[in-house]
C-alpha cells in the first residue's frame, strides 16, 4: 500500500515526520539528504522514534539509549533487541510517499496487547 | 592483548564483553559475575517486573542467537586483583590469568543497620531481589518505603498499583533534592501525594521493630508507622573491597580518567563502581546510571586494547529515566550546577513539566515529565552547548 506522508520541502533535513497510522510509521530526512521510512514506536517500549536523536542514518529512541538504523531497521544494543521493520519511500513531484512493509511489526509487549484487543 | 577478564557480568560487563569484539578483540574472553544468571535489564526490576507484567526471559540483554565467544564464570565472586602477576582471585578458588582487566563490579545496595535477619525487610538491586520483594508485595498490606530517592519511588508506584497501602519516608526536607535540587524534586516527588501515597519528609529512621518480622519503622521523632513489609531504598556503595591491597587508586570507587584508565596499566573501569573524570566539571563523578554502564564501555575499551594511546571523547551529559504512576521522568545534565530552574513548557501543577536548569545563562540540565519531544529537543542543545 502507497500512503502520502508529506511533502518533501515540509520536512526539513534533520527531521522526522510521524504518520498516524496504526501502528505509526515515521519518515526521516536525514542531514545527507535522504528520506528514509520505519515503524516509528521503539520495539523495547512504547516510545516515538520521531521524537528521537537522529544522527546520519541512525535514530535513537528518545526514552532509553537503543538505536535503529533507518536503512535496516537493525537495532544495535539493549535495552531493545528485535529490529524495526523498514518501508520504501518514493518521492514524487516533491510529495513523499511510502510502501508499506507486509512483514509483521516487531511492537513492544504493551502494544502488541492493544492491538490484539487486549490490555493497553 | 591475548586475555582480557571482565570482572563483573551487568550491563556495564557486558557492554564492555561486546565494545571488546566490536572493537576487534578475538582473543581469550572471560566475564566474570557474582550471581548466577546471565546478564539482565534493572531497570524493570521496580517497576513492571515487580508488578508481574514482564517476565524473567524478558530481563535478558543478550539478544537471541548473539554469541560473544566468551567463557562465563558465573556464581562465584572475585576476591582479590595481583597486578604482578596478572591474576584475578575468585571465591571458588580458582585464578583467572589475563593480560587485561575491565573492572565492573556495580555497587551493593546499602541496608539499615539493625535490620538482618528481620522477615520483611528488602532492599532492591538484583533480580533475586526483586522476586522476593514481588512476592511478598502480591500479598498485599502495608509497605513502608524508607528512602524518597528513584528507587524508593518507583517501588512505592509500584506497590500502589498493586493496590498497597504505602508510605515513603524521607530523612531530606525534600526528596530527590540532591539529582533535581529542592523546586523540581518537589515536583516530581508530588506524584506519591497525587496518588494518596503518604509522604513524610524530614524525619530520619530510628529503627524497624518486630520480633522475627518487621511489624512497624520507628521514626526519629518518636512516631511509630506500622508496616508488614518495608523497603529500604538508601542508595547504593561501590563494590571495591575486593581491590584492597591491589594497589589500584579508590577513591568513592574506582578513580579513573576519563578514558576509563586506572591507576594500574592493563587495568580500566566501567559502570557504577567507577568514579570517572569528568573533562567539563574538571572533577571526578561516579555516575550510577543505566545510560553510563552502556555508553561508557566503548572508550574504556579502546583505551585498554590500545595501551592507553587513544584520546578520549567528550561524554554526552548524563541521562537517566525514570517512570513513576505512570508518568515518564527524563533528566540529563547536573542540576547542582544550576543557578536557576525554568518551566519552559508544561506546568508543575498538571506534572506535565518540562524545566530547564541554566548557570548564567547557559543550560546545563533538562528535566521532562511526560515531555519526550520537547525533552530530547533539549538534551540535544545540551550535548552541543556543553561539549
Amino acid at each position: 500500500m502507497m500512503i502520502p506522508a508529506c511533502r518533501l520541502a515540509d520536512l526539513p533535513r534533520g527531521e522526522a515526520f510521524r504518520l498516524d497510522i496504526d501502528p505509526p510509521v515515521s519518515v526521516f530526512h536525514t542531514d545527507d539528504g535522504e528520506v528514509f521510512a520505519i515503524d516509528d514506536t521503539c520495539t523495547h517500549q512504547d516510545a516515538s522514534l520521531a521524537d528521537g536523536w537522529l544522527e546520519g542514518c541512525e535514530v535513537e529512541c528518545p526514552l532509553h539509549a537503543s538505536k535503529f538504523d533507518l536503512r535496516t531497521g537493525a537495532v544495535d544494543s539493549p535495552p531493545a533487541k528485535l529490529p524495526v521493520r523498514t518501508h520504501e519511500v518514493v518521492v514524487e513531484d516533491g510529495m513523499i510517499y511510502v510502501r508499506l512493509s507486509t512483514d509483521a511489526p516487531n511492537l513492544p509487549p504493551c502494544i502488541s496487547a492493544r492491538l490484539a484487543g487486549g490490555p493497553a | 592483548m591475548r586475555t582480557v577478564a571482565v570482572v563483573g557480568a551487568s550491563l556495564a560487563g557486558l557492554s564492555a564483553a561486546r565494545s571488546l569484539r566490536k572493537q576487534g578483540f578475538d582473543g581469550r574472553l572471560v566475564v566474570i559475575g557474582d550471581e548466577l544468571h546471565r546478564p539482565y535489564d534493572r531497570p524493570p526490576l521496580s517497576k513492571e517486573f515487580l508488578a508481574g507484567t514482564l517476565g524473567e526471559a524478558e530481563l535478558a540483554l543478550e539478544t537471541d542467537g548473539e554469541d560473544l565467544a566468551a567463557e562465563w564464570l558465573l556464581g562465584t565472586r572475585a576476591t582479590g586483583l595481583d597486578h604482578t602477576a596478572r591474576t584475578v582471585r575468585l571465591t571458588d578458588g580458582h585464578e583467572v590469568r589475563a593480560d587485561g582487566f575491565v573492572i565492573a563490579t556495580g555497587a551493593v545496595a546499602r541496608a539499615l543497620p539493625g535490620s538482618e535477619g528481620l522477615a520483611g525487610v528488602h532492599t532492591l538491586r538484583t533480580l533475586d531481589d526483586a522476586r522476593a520483594l514481588r512476592d511478598e508485595l502480591a500479598r498485599g498490606g502495608r509497605l513502608v518505603v524508607i528512602g524518597g530517592g528513584f528507587i524508593g519511588a518507583e517501588v512505592a508506584s509500584t506497590a500502589y498499583t498493586l493496590g498497597l497501602e504505602v508510605t515513603v519516608v524521607e530523612a531530606a526536607s525534600t526528596p530527590l533534592a540532591g539529582p533535581l535540587g529542592d523546586t523540581m524534586g518537589a515536583v516530581v516527588s508530588g506524584l506519591h501525594a497525587d496518588h494518596g501515597v503518604r509522604l513524610l519528609c524530614g524525619v530520619g529512621v530510628k529503627g524497624l521493630s518486630g520480633e522475627h518480622r518487621v511489624d512497624a519503622v520507628l521514626l526519629e521523632d518518636g512516631r511509630s508507622i506500622p508496616a508488614d513489609i518495608v523497603v529500604v531504598g538508601v542508595g547504593a556503595r561501590p563494590c571495591v573491597e575486593w581491590l584492597a591491597g591491589s594497589g589500584i587508586a579508590l577513591d568513592n570507587g574506582v578513580k579513573c580518567g576519563a578514558d576509563g584508565r586506572t591507576s594500574l596499566a592493563g587495568v580500566v573501569a566501567v559502570g557504577d563502581c567507577a568514579n570517572w573524570y569528568d573533562p567539563r566539571a574538571g572533577h571526578h563523578r561516579r555516575v550510577e546510571h543505566w545510560t553510563g554502564a552502556r555508553e561508557r564501555p566503548e572508550a574504556a575499551v579502546a583505551t585498554l586494547l590500545a595501551g592507553g594511546a587513544v584520546e578520549p571523547g567528550v561524554p554526552r551529559p548524563p541521562y537517566f529515566w525514570s517512570d513513576q504512576y505512570g508518568v515518564r521522568i527524563q533528566f540529563a545534565g547536573h542540576a547542582a550546577e544550576a543557578d536557576s530552574v525554568t518551566v519552559e513548557a508544561g506546568s508543575a501543577e498538571g506534572r506535565d513539566v518540562l524545566a530547564v536548569y541554566r548557570r548564567a545563562g547557559r543550560p546545563v540540565a533538562v528535566l521532562g515529565m511526560n515531555q519526550p519531544r520537547l525533552f530530547m529537543r533539549v538534551r540535544k542543545e545540551l550535548a552541543a552547548t556543553t561539549s
